[in-house]
């Protein structure tokens, strides 16, 4: 799981081009959303691409992403349940 | 009697190097236009995350804007100033990019961070977002610099109080060419504002 969590931090930064934030700034259950990382809802649709690209995970309701894209413990979990890749 | 408009100020981004008026503010050499826009972001101490989501045409504009406007004014919450832009290839180097992210049907993975990138006037929401402005605006396209069209737009902005100030010129990224000719049309300034001193001020090097 932490090895999933760290590759998480590290995709996150890539994909979403954070560039001035490190791998160990991101805590474990810093709100992705918000007041945490600052992420808005392109980053949100990007994350839902990168679900389905990297683990094969297909979101049928965008809504789902609210409480899945909570953290990235949040997100580690919900990854590990449903991954098929 | 209508109002004389004058060029208060222009910003040059070419051949890698940024010039205000007719002073060269920075120069880098090394690298492609990615590398030389961030080192121009460091450079210029921009302190704007949001700058490295956004695609090559937005981050040239953006550039450009931040050099001839400086850091937002919090005290110009109401700065009626329009923006008109314009350029060869459109936002043509990103649909490119986004074309190639749908063109294999077994690994279709569309990119909605690309995808909001393929109108060129998505460079004009950049620089309204970072500096408040609630404006007229317009992104046209043309062959080349058309001065004479956007002394008329922009004088006409200004004449029928669309607009106090406009932030108009040419910003175009295509492949490995790129170029952002930016200038304030005012009602203050060193030259006037005619389609002859734009056309010089444009080809000084």
């Amino acid at each position: 799981m932490s090895e999933l969590k760290q590759e998480l931090k590290e995709k996150i930064i890539e994909q979403l081009n954070l560039e001035d934030v490190a791998v160990e700034e991101i805590k474990d259950t810093d709100p992705l959303f918000g007041e945490g990382l600052g992420l808005d809802s392109i980053d949100a649709l990007e994350l839902i691409v990168m679900l389905d690209k990297d683990y094969g995970i297909k979101l049928d309701d965008p809504k789902q992403g609210k409480t899945i894209f909570e953290s990235v413990e949040t997100m580690a979990g919900y990854i590990s349940k449903h991954r098929s890749r | 009697m209508k109002k004389i408009a004058y060029i208060a100020k222009y910003c040059h981004i070419k051949g890698n190097t940024v010039s205000l008026d007719q002073d060269i503010l920075f120069k880098n050499t090394s690298g492609d236009l990615g590398d030389f826009m961030k080192s121009a972001y460091k450079h210029f101490a921009i302190e704007y995350p949001k700058f490295f989501k956004m695609d090559r045409l937005s981050k040239l504009t953006f550039l450009a804007a931040e050099v001839l406007l400086g850091h937002p004014d919090t005290s110009k919450e109401d700065w009626n100033l329009a923006v008109v832009l314009s350029n060869r290839a459109s936002s043509l180097d990103t649909d490119r990019k986004y074309h190639e992210s749908i063109s294999d049907a077994d690994n279709f993975y569309p990119s909605p961070s690309v995808f909001v990138y393929t109108l060129p006037n998505i460079c004009i929401g950049e620089i309204s977002i970072r500096h408040k402005l609630r404006s007229e605006n317009s992104f046209f396209i043309f062959n080349a610099f058309n001065p004479g069209f956007l002394k008329d737009y922009s004088e006409n902005l200004l004449h029928t109080d669309k607009a106090d100030e406009v932030l108009c010129g040419w910003v175009d990224v295509d492949k490995n060419s790129y170029e952002a000719f930016l200038y304030l049309v005012s009602s203050t300034g060193k030259s006037v504002h005619t389609e002859q001193q734009l056309t010089k001020l444009y080809r000084t090097p």
